[in-house]
């Protein structure tokens, strides 16, 4: 007991010692397990791998990044992940504005939470079954086409495709959107839009002047998931995609789980890892941490 | 509330040292593991690698019941996944893999595998004598693996929709069914271009479809990469392929009988051909991995599926020839006609006929060094698809 | 009557992007009643069968198991970490505070095969062995950020006048937190469980890499997905989980939804 109490006593008077027994948890286990692990295998993408036997050679060699910047066709696939994450966000972000909108302004206290469970419910349905259910949908003889030939419009061919892959991801990671959108929607007092349109500003002008300036931090940590999960998804382009559609996900797997040459893997791995880092930065400055 | 900065400089300092430690490579040295001397008392478990349609509940069920190893299953649909499943977490993981020829040697040299006391499995004296010490699971006289099954690889067809029935692979390599067309996404796809060259472009000379010089392979590159717009997708998974012809994606295909049998099943139109160009094929061996948890479990396994009854019901499954010769009244009693069906009455002509899957090596054949190794044909492959 | 219009389009728009999210979801609900093995559209035949099969199938069963533990222990952990960082974070400011919401960040904010890459070779780098922990490791790494989150957020928003008042009364630091602070958090710490409990459970990237002869519920679907035999059991396996969800969800999202109003 007294052992404790002059140990709480001194936690009390030092803050900093206060924080440090705070941190050291959180701190140890994101050093041991995670930092650590994504500095070996940067570390990692400077050997080489012996073809035969697939053991790693150590030693200090630039050939993996010699081979992905000399062959253009790693090119081509990190533009394609990037580009299609692209859209899948800008397209999430359209999407969500409507939905956040009406759940923050418009719905009750008891359609709000329902709407909310609506949102998250699908997180709880299998990813890997929704994307399944996605290749029926989007089928030659699947349900999009039977129902186009019901309305008699020509059919669309777009299962196994770019396009399948872009509205597959533009799903999957919706509410990812959607929550920290509403969440900063929410945030903002209804007395400021009042102020607004006191001033005289129409309802369009609010919007643009007040609501979105206010609701950016959510969109950009919105943004941030989706980004970040298109990037780095490799099974929606095996399942949904075509002939071209390889991610640097499926290069990544491909190198790992495949020909277990993970010093390539984690060559090409940097690219996300430097993009993901870019985003960050530029997320953090647009105050988005404090919205995740 | 302040803290102190430099007490936080410190410790991120402290902090960053300890990552760049902590990611630093040490050494791990393999061990051989010497064979098994006598069957022991099953360790309650076996972790299996296996492909599509090779552990169905229809012999795994009846096995646990007989020995008590409850079988952990993990399907891989490429010999490469399969090699890599073994290897991850430093080996040790699974036990068993049911690995095709291209796949078998690496796995040996990499000392991924053990040697098997083949005196163990009795079944294997009434193997096909091709199977029982073949190059690709018995170096220098030692067993690394036992036989299992082989088979060909198909063209289907949906029967509909192609007629006349195709008899040759240059239906899938033909502008007229753009969009039609599904093959493997797997680097040993090369192969069956490289085959279907060697009978159509004779002057390239490819002797073997494994053994592939540059020029060759870039004749064989230039072949798939017109290919390339004319596919659907290449299929990784056998139910891509099953979906593909399902749903009407896709109605010509390289195919494993797997696909033609679970399609037919599901009334799907379907129908598979050797065409005359000939085929690849697999010859498949259960290995035991060299840092096996549970051994006993895995010769019980490797035991029980050599019979012949077990071996009828696998060939029957997935269309294939059994390796043990007594399977063929077996498979008849289960489905008759299906020894004939699946060629396990035929024996070593029809064997001899398969260009079965192997590692590409360096060395080709004929003594030259000049050929390219499976490196190369990874990187090929994906220079094709990307 | 121009506002009117807009608020209609609006609602209009919330049903139609409901129904762009419950259409797969209803697809696999209703799939799980085709008596066709293999999936076409539309269903020839409906049959009862599959729901048989799959309660007695004993490898669905110790998948659900897995994955059930694997996100209980996960989420314990994340819970535990996301609350330290966040209270340690709340008192301190500058470029330590954001180092460290950085570091916690990252595992969700980086793509998840470079979390499980990473991992994987990680610990094959150390010579440990995939297992039970190094799932749960992997889980407890990405899951922190969202508890951590949720926590921050009522952090920042609670007066700190209460715990002070509480101090001047003359209880401890430990007594506050415990009869003031933790109480005010309880309902962040449990959305963020809820949260990271669902993201656990459904994560197959990282635990492709992180899993070892293990199968967890996702792991088990994916390989049943590419066999292309059993793909009704697939969907009653989904069905049943949503089913057993969808309770719990809604309850949550009314007290939470309760709990703010109080808090207005």
């Amino acid at each position: 007991m007294p052992v404790s109490a002059s140990l709480t006593g001194l936690l009390w008077r030092r803050p900093a010692l206060r924080v440090a027994a705070l941190i050291s948890l959180p701190a140890v286990w994101f050093v041991l397990f995670y930092l650590a692990a994504l500095a070996a295998m940067f570390i990692s993408s400077f050997h080489t791998v012996d073809e035969l036997s697939g053991e790693i050679q150590p030693g200090w060699t630039l050939d993996n990044f010699r081979q992905l910047l000399g062959d253009w066709t790693y090119g081509r696939i990190a533009l394609r992940t990037i580009g299609i994450a692209a859209a899948v966000t800008l397209t999430d972000g359209l999407l969500a504005w409507p939905f956040a909108y009406v759940m923050a302004r418009y719905a009750g206290p008891r359609l709000r939470p329902a709407l909310m469970a609506l949102v998250m419910l699908p997180l709880w349905s299998s990813y890997l079954a929704r994307v399944y259910a996605w290749r029926l949908i989007l089928a030659h003889d699947g349900a999009l086409n039977w129902l186009l030939h019901g309305l008699g419009l020509p059919a669309a061919s777009i299962g196994y495709s770019n396009w399948a892959m872009w509205i597959v991801f533009t799903y999957l990671w919706l509410p990812f959107m959607i929550l920290p959108l509403f969440a900063s929607l929410e945030r903002i007092p209804p007395s400021l839009l009042e102020a607004s349109s006191d001033l005289g500003a129409a309802g369009w002008r609010t919007f643009r002047r007040v609501i979105v300036p206010l609701a950016m931090p959510g969109l950009v940590a919105g943004s941030i998931f989706t980004f970040s999960l298109t990037l780095g998804d490799y099974i929606t382009p095996l399942l949904v995609g075509g002939p071209g559609s390889d991610f640097i996900g499926n290069v990544v797997y491909a190198n790992v789980g495949v020909s277990n040459n993970i010093p390539f893997a984690a060559a090409f791995a940097v690219l996300p890892l430097l993009v993901m880092a870019g985003y960050l930065l530029i997320a953090r400055k647009l105050g988005a941490f404090d919205a995740l | 509330m302040k803290v102190s900065m430099s007490c936080l400089t410190r410790a991120a300092r402290m902090a960053a040292a300890m990552i760049v430690t902590l990611a630093l490579p040490f050494g791990q040295a393999a061990s051989a593991a010497e064979p098994l001397s006598a069957i022991g008392k099953g360790e309650g478990a076996l972790n299996i690698v296996a492909w599509e349609g090779y552990a169905q509940d229809d012999w795994v069920k009846p096995f646990e019941a007989k020995t008590g190893c409850k079988v952990n299953r993990k399907y891989a649909g490429s010999s490469d996944e399969m090699v890599a499943l073994m290897r991850s977490g430093g080996g040790g993981q699974y036990d068993l893999v049911s690995a095709s020829g291209d796949a078998t040697l690496r796995l040996i040299y990499g000392h991924n595998v053990q040697p098997i006391n083949i005196a163990l499995i009795p079944a294997w004296t009434n193997f096909i004598p091709a199977l029982q010490g073949p190059s690709f699971n018995t170096v220098k006289g030692v067993h690394y693996g036992v036989s299992y099954e082989w088979g060909p690889n198909t063209l289907l067809y949906n029967t509909q929709k192609v007629t006349p029935a195709p008899t040759s692979w240059s239906v899938i390599y033909d502008e007229a069914n753009k969009g039609k067309i599904t093959v493997p996404d797997n680097p040993i796809q090369i192969a069956d271009a490289a085959l279907y060259l060697s009978k159509t472009t004779p002057s390239l000379g490819i002797t073997d479809p494994y053994e592939l010089t540059q020029p060759q392979m870039d004749a064989v590159v230039v072949l798939l990469k017109k290919q390339r717009p004319l596919i659907r997708k290449y299929w990784a998974l056998a139910s891509d392929e099953i979906d593909l012809f399902r749903n009407g994606d896709a109605t010509l295909g390289a195919a494993w009988p797997y696909q033609t049998n679970t399609l037919q099943a599901a009334k799907v139109p379907v129908a598979d051909t050797l065409p005359t160009e000939g085929v690849t094929g697999w010859a498949d061996t259960w290995m035991v991995s060299a840092k096996s948890p549970h051994p006993n479990c895995a010769y019980e396994w490797i035991n029980y599926v050599t019979t012949p009854y077990v071996q009828a019901q696998q060939a029957i499954y997935f269309g294939e020839t059994p390796a043990n010769t007594l399977a063929c009244a077996e498979m008849d009693k289960q489905q008759a006609g299906s020894c004939k069906q699946y060629h396990a009455d035929a024996g070593a002509s029809y064997f001899d006929q398969i260009h079965f899957w192997k590692t590409p090596l360096k060395a080709c054949g004929n003594g030259q060094d000049n050929c390219l190794d499976y490196g190369a044909w990874q990187r090929a492959w994906q220079e094709i698809k990307g | 009557m121009r506002f009117d219009l807009a608020r209609t389009l609006l609602w209009a728009s919330v049903v139609a992007i409901l129904a762009f999210l419950f259409v797969p979801v209803a697809i696999i609900m209703v799939y799980a009643f085709s008596a066709s093995n293999i999936q076409g559209w539309p269903i020839q035949s409906f049959t009862l069968q599959w729901f048989a099969r799959t309660f007695a199938d004993d490898e669905v069963r110790s998948a659900l198991w897995l994955s059930i533990e694997v996100a209980v222990v996960a989420t314990a952990l994340a819970m535990l970490m996301g609350l330290l960082a966040a209270l340690a974070v709340y008192r301190i400011r500058g470029a330590a505070s954001e180092a460290i919401a950085f570091a916690i960040v990252l595992p969700i904010a980086l793509p998840g095969i470079l979390t499980g890459m990473a991992l994987n070779s990680y610990f094959v780098l150390w010579g440990i062995n995939l297992s039970f922990t190094t799932i749960v490791i992997g889980h407890a790494t990405f899951c922190t950020v969202i508890v951590y989150n949720n926590v921050i957020a009522r952090l920042r928003r609670l007066p700190p006048s209460w715990a002070e008042a509480s101090a001047d009364l003359g209880a401890g630091p430990w007594r506050t937190f415990r009869l003031i602070t933790l109480p005010m958090l309880s309902s962040a710490l449990g959305a963020g469980a809820l949260l990271a409990f669902a993201l656990s459970f459904d994560e197959v990237i990282v635990t492709t890499f992180t899993a070892g002869a293990q199968t967890t519920l996702p792991l088990w679907i994916f390989g049943a997905i590419r066999l292309g035999q059993h793909l009704p059991e697939v969907n009653v396996v989904v069905c049943v989980v949503i089913l057993l969800t969808i309770v719990p969800v809604l309850l949550a999202q009314r007290l939470m939804g309760r709990a703010a109003l109080l808090h207005k």
